[in-house]
């Protein structure tokens, strides 16, 4: 039933966007995100998919189309990076207050400035607090099987949030890779069709959207908002058991490689998870204890879950490809280190800023890493707790 | 003002009852409104006819004054008045 093939991430995207057959694509091009929306548009000139693709001025006419179209109870996607996010962003809020279940791919790039089309996490750290649940990928298999799996999560009856598949651009937007792909068939069985729990077109049912909530009521929305969010992880897993079940890839909030004697481990986003894992048996074979995980489901924020997972480390190196700039660490590892302090672990936690810019992350980077990690599990200290990796001093 | 509890709330905001701008009174936005005129009043209803909201109360078709419980005070009324000597005048509140 599965055919292996050899793709880029953006053509592994297009071809899930052509299974999944959405209403409406709005969509403005920016690179490293253009050829999602390009080759869906060839689909749609082809007449293989049955969607109206609405070309925009503007991302923040393509959110604004995304965000009508689901209103009136369409199946609405639309894709972007970087800076086409940033101007999004007003409206990236309201898809997920709205509560609707709208499916983004964001190939990652740096935001600017400079201006930079490469790969890092900017982008998607600055909505990381939007309401929009992130699944991450760490090669073009993951943001095939995600983007599938993400049109389920989006319009699970007890969820209604958006959902943003996030990919490395160029690292694996642009990469050949090979991968498995499920028959259209498959897919569509998979997705079901979708009855709206709310449209503007229900004549019967007349409903606004998206109106106006003042002192006395807009708490109660956001607190409503938030327990969706609260409420979703056992969701997200119960459509990537079905998954599993129709494809037998495994996912689960994040990935743990050889991490349960592990002395010494990182986090990490996306495909350095990929290098990483490469070091992790190198240094296995040297009788390092190293181990890995690797988040994919970032929001809802999996605390309790990466807790167990991590508690046991005797130190702890969390990475991101994003600087917060607040003088302190990155978005990750404040997520990260908050979610173990809480729960009285004794950790030693540092933090790696790297890749901004798409710099190049090598395998000798990465053991780096693990080697500030035994030096702090031999002396108990830490001595750094925000670090650059691969940046010239 | 509502006393729903956040569960009660509808997911999203949506509003999915018509209508429902009668429970919420906007006159407390007011800082100027409009005074009736009787006397000088020709039953047009241009008023009735601009008002942005709701707030002018006409009875078989005829004016009969301002509902202050919506009336926000935009003085479109008062402006469109067509006669001579206005019918409906704006006055600090």
């Amino acid at each position: 039933m599965k055919q292996k093939v050899t793709l880029t991430g953006n053509e592994a995207v297009a071809l899930a966007m052509k299974q999944l057959n959405p209403d409406v694509v709005a969509a403005y091009p920016i690179t490293p995100a253009t050829e999602i929306v390009q080759i869906f548009s060839t689909y749609v000139n082809d007449g293989l998919v049955d969607t109206e693709f609405v070309t925009v001025e503007s991302e923040h006419s393509a959110m604004s189309a995304t965000v009508a179209a689901a209103s009136a109870g369409a199946r609405a996607m639309t894709a972007t990076s970087a800076n086409g996010l940033a101007l999004m962003w007003e409206i990236v809020y309201i898809a997920a207050s709205n509560r609707l279940p709208i499916v983004m791919p964001l190939v990652n790039r740096a935001l600017s400035g400079p201006i930079n089309i490469h790969c890092d996490h900017s982008d998607a750290m600055g909505v990381r607090d939007s309401g929009w649940i992130q699944l991450w990928s760490e090669n073009s298999q993951e943001a095939y099987d995600n983007t599938i799996q993400a049109l389920r999560i989006a319009e699970h009856p007890k969820i209604q949030l958006p959902v943003m598949v996030c990919m490395d651009g160029f690292i694996i937007s642009h990469a050949m890779e090979n991968l498995e792909i499920l028959p259209d068939q498959v897919v569509r069985d998979f997705i079901g069709s979708y009855t709206p729990q709310k449209t503007l077109f229900d004549l019967e049912n007349p409903v606004t959207a998206g109106p106006l909530a003042l002192t006395d009521s807009y708490f109660e929305f956001k607190r409503s908002q938030a327990e969706a969010m609260l409420q979703a992880k056992p969701h997200i897993l119960e459509v990537a058991q079905d998954f599993a079940g129709v494809t037998g890839h495994e996912y689960g909030l994040f990935e743990s490689y050889k991490l349960d004697d592990a002395e010494v481990g990182i986090v990490v986003l996306g495909s350095t998870a990929g290098t990483a894992k490469v070091v992790v048996d190198k240094l296995r074979a040297q009788g390092v204890k190293a181990g890995l995980l690797k988040p994919r489901v970032y929001r809802p924020f999996p605390a309790q879950e990466l807790v167990q997972a991590l508690g046991h480390l005797e130190a702890l190196a969390v990475m991101d490809r994003a600087d917060s700039f607040n003088a302190f660490a990155g978005p990750v590892f404040t997520d990260v280190a908050a979610a173990m302090y809480g729960n009285d672990v004794q950790t030693k936690i540092i933090n790696y800023i790297y890749g901004l810019g798409g710099r190049d992350v090598g395998l000798e980077d990465i053991e780096k890493v693990y080697k500030h990690l035994t030096r702090i599990a031999d002396t108990g200290e830490v001595d750094e707790r925000l670090n650059y990796l691969g940046v010239r001093e | 003002m509502t006393t729903k509890s956040w569960r009660e709330t509808v997911p999203g905001g949506w509003i999915t009852e018509a209508g429902n701008a009668l429970e919420y009174k906007t006159g407390d936005w007011r800082s100027e409104k409009p005074v009736f005129i009787p006397e000088n009043c020709i039953n047009c209803l241009f008023c009735w006819v601009f008002c942005p909201d709701d707030a002018i109360l006409v009875e078989d078709g005829k004016m009969k004054g301002i509902n202050y419980d919506y009336c926000k005070g935009c003085g479109i009324c008062a402006r469109e008045c067509p006669t001579k000597k206005k019918a409906l005048v704006m006055e600090d509140e």
